[in-house]
């Protein structure tokens, strides 16, 4: 491996696609995230517009409908802690194909990126998810309780899914199981007639997001569609990168909470000044604003191992543990900060802190 | 590009000076830490080493070149080298440390602003720098120690507390007003040597920690000294662009003090690590921290913020070996390290339960040594009101 230079600094390209992302989804969005959570959807037109930006497609080769770019885990935290800084529902419905074909691409069989990555990796945005968490206590990603057992030339599944985005427009899913032991994912089409997909699903936060509990009786999938064929797949790198990006849409959220709060206190006025004039005040802001630049950096720390290729199991749990504290955290300062307002729900900051909820609990519910 | 991953030359800094960290001031740690006051001898072959130097290419008056990794090269910066290298030897430790020969914050003061004259005088002496007076702590601006001209010498009085290498240094950088009335513009500092009549050390401190390291009172009673030893110009200016411009050295030193406190919290990560694994329990990174043991998920929460107040002084460190302007991220750093350093140890005496209390061990001294992280060099509160201004785009008059 080469020895790249130490460096804190964005290249130009990084800057440009902040910027172009930022910029994207802000237009796109405008001051809709509230209605969209209100609704309990985001418009159809605003996943394609971030879509048509291109960041997914761009990192599949030619061979398979993609421009063939470089695949960079660096300039996927950038992208997903942008579009979260806009709207956490946002930022993982219009990143969802990646989640599905980014691991398929990646420890995919030949004969099933052929066949898979073709039908998401086009011009329309097509959903297409990812079941990791089960609904129940004690859940733990390197332990699932859906079970998958070896038939004949098939797999059947078993077991209670929950969080699956979009499942019930999604074309295919990956399933997470336990293959004896061994963590496994299988391409399960949602034709399959073992695979249930439930209510949608009401929760704490994401309320535009949809997301469904799925049920899996007697699943049976091909062997041919157990991820990595015969081997399996490496779970543990899929946990890896989907840590990650959960800590870059951690440091998403934080950054909107922080700076709404930060605004916020400049404009609101106590006691004849601006309560940002008071340290009670500001040296809450100025913990937020450490906070946010240290979740971002340890993010960019485990990215920067996976962009080398190098194991990034412990930079990545310890960024994904980070980013949930302190964006619990921040959030709840983004509400102190405003005070009765801050419940509110005319102003984001509520929404903040509910969201934010999930950082800490979710799993591969998006990847870098 | 971003790039976090250590580069070869990164972990050869490390390596090195980790070594020397564990060869030579770990084991005599706990040595100084009981014998308060007692000069350590070992650290006198570090005399000849010019721990703090300024680059031949430098000239008087010139603004120091970023020291910036250029194109192609693998060359590391010279603050980042030294965060790295400041870590490592606080993994060692702390009051050691402090307590290197040539290497206080009098000389990095004077390896910024002397002349090239005073350089040749004073560059290879130990400095010492006297700043804190008992009613003049954080608000280093509002200091009393007067200094008079009077002929072709300054006349020096007042009580300088708090001095770092009070009595082991060669010559002290002392802080003191040349007009009350001028307020931060009147404040210059002036090199006093050691045995100059009417310049003594009153009295060494007992601390909580850093106990290797002494810290003295220095009483100025009409002492004169010559005026060439004033550093920088004797001229009042109607601005305080000259105490902002000795107040940009904490900028510098910032970053340092926060590798500090990042060193010795390792050094009780590791020994709470090592008693953990000891007691058959794996740490391997992998199980959702709810499923772990209390135990389990406090240390790796420690761990987590112990690599996020590396990053931040990296990134800190970095910025000033670009030119970047890092006043802000400086004190971001301090601010984070210093509070969770001292936060890390007594978590660390925590949940080694007795062994964490019992002198038997090193971790109730780091938990002691740690906490002056949080305090000198700007007050974690300081800090707090550094980054705050300046995220806040507020001036010290509104936001106080």
């Amino acid at each position: 491996m080469e020895d790249r230079d130490f460096s804190f600094g964005m290249s130009e390209e990084q800057r440009t696609m902040k910027e172009t992302v930022g910029r994207l989804a802000k237009s796109v969005v405008s001051d809709s995230t509230h209605d969209m959570d209100e609704k309990r959807a985001i418009p159809t037109e605003f996943i394609q517009k971030v879509w048509d930006l291109g960041a997914t497609i761009s990192a599949i080769p030619e061979e398979f409908g993609g421009y063939g770019m470089e695949y960079s885990p660096l300039m996927n935290t950038i992208i997903l802690e942008e579009l979260a800084f806009c709207d956490m529902s946002l930022a993982i419905a219009a990143t969802l194909p990646s989640t599905f074909m980014f691991p398929i691409l990646e420890m995919g069989t030949d004969e099933q990126k052929k066949k898979y990555i073709p039908l998401y990796c086009d011009a329309t945005y097509k959903p297409c998810t990812v079941a990791i968490n089960e609904p129940r206590f004690k859940f733990d990603a390197i332990s699932l309780e859906t079970k998958a057992e070896k038939k004949g030339n098939a797999y059947v599944l078993n077991g209670k899914k929950c969080f699956v985005p979009m499942a019930k427009d999604a074309g295919h899913m990956l399933v997470a199981a336990n293959l004896d032991g061994a963590m496994n994912l299988f391409i399960v089409a949602k034709d399959n007639p073992g695979l249930k997909i439930g209510e949608r699903e009401k929760n704490i936060g994401m309320y535009a997001l949809e997301t469904y509990g799925v049920t899996l009786e007697n699943c049976e999938v091909p062997a041919s569609d157990r991820l990595g064929g015969e081997q399996g797949c490496d779970y543990a790198r899929f946990l890896q990168k989907s840590r990650t990006a959960i800590s870059a849409i951690g440091t998403g959220i934080s950054r909107a909470s922080f700076e709404y709060a930060r605004d916020y206190s400049k404009e609101r006025q106590q006691f004849g000044e601006p309560i940002a004039f008071r340290q009670a005040i500001a040296f809450m802001i100025a913990e937020m604003a450490y906070e946010v630049d240290a979740m971002r950096l340890m993010t960019w720390k485990a990215a920067s191992a996976l962009e080398a290729g190098r194991d990034a199991k412990r930079e990545s749990y310890l960024s994904k543990l980070y980013a949930g504290e302190m964006t619990m955290k921040i959030t709840d300062y983004g509400v102190q900060i405003l005070g009765g307002h801050g419940f509110i729900r005319d102003h984001p900051v509520e929404r903040y802190y509910r969201n934010g909820r999930g950082i800490a609990v979710l799993e591969g519910m998006a990847t870098v | 590009m971003i790039n976090l991953e250590p580069t070869n030359k990164m972990n050869q800094v490390k390596g090195s000076m980790n070594g020397m960290a564990k060869g030579i001031l770990r084991p005599i740690a706990r040595k100084y830490d009981e014998q308060e006051h007692e000069a350590p001898k070992e650290l006198d072959m570090f005399r000849s080493i010019k721990i703090m130097n300024r680059s031949k290419k430098k000239k008087e008056g010139e603004e120091k070149k970023a020291d910036a990794p250029s194109g192609g090269g693998k060359k590391l910066g010279s603050n980042l080298a030294m965060v790295i290298s400041i870590e490592e030897m606080c993994w060692g430790d702390l009051g050691l440390v402090l307590s290197l020969p040539n290497a206080g914050l009098g000389n990095a003061a004077i390896v910024a602003v002397a002349t090239d004259e005073q350089f040749e005088r004073f560059g290879s002496k130990w400095a010492s720098m006297a700043i804190t007076e008992p009613g003049s702590g954080s608000d280093s601006g509002s200091i009393t120690a007067t200094a008079k001209l009077d002929g072709n010498e300054w006349v020096l009085n007042g009580e300088k507390i708090f001095v770092t290498c009070a009595d082991r240094c060669d010559i002290a950088v002392i802080w003191a007003t040349v007009d009350k009335k001028a307020g931060k513009s009147g404040i210059k500092s002036f090199i006093v040597e050691k045995g100059t009549p009417g310049f003594s050390l009153d009295k060494l401190e007992h601390k909580l920690g850093i106990r290797a390291s002494d810290t003295g009172t220095y009483v100025l009673q009409d002492c004169r000294i010559p005026k060439e030893n004033i550093l920088g110009s004797a001229e009042v200016k109607q601005t305080t662009e000259g105490f902002k411009g000795v107040m940009k050295t904490f900028d510098n030193t910032r970053p340092l003090v926060a590798s500090m406190a990042l060193g010795v919290s390792r050094a009780a990560i590791e020994f709470t690590k090592e008693k953990i694994e000891e007691s058959g329990i794996t740490l391997d990174y992998n199980a959702n921290p709810n499923n772990c043991s209390s135990l389990e998920k406090e240390f790796y929460l420690m761990e987590a913020n112990n690599e996020a107040m590396r990053l931040l002084t990296w990134r800190a460190a970095w910025m000033m070996d670009n030119g970047e302007f890092n006043n802000t991220e400086a004190s971001m750093a301090k601010a984070k390290s210093g509070r969770y350093g001292t936060l890390i140890c007594q978590k660390c005496c925590e949940l080694l339960g007795p062994l964490g209390i019992s002198c038997e061990n090193l971790t109730e001294k780091w938990m002691r040594d740690v906490k002056i992280c949080d305090i000198f060099e700007g007050t974690g509160q300081v800090q707090h009101l550094i980054v705050a201004r300046n995220v806040l785009e507020l001036s010290s008059k509104q936001l106080k």
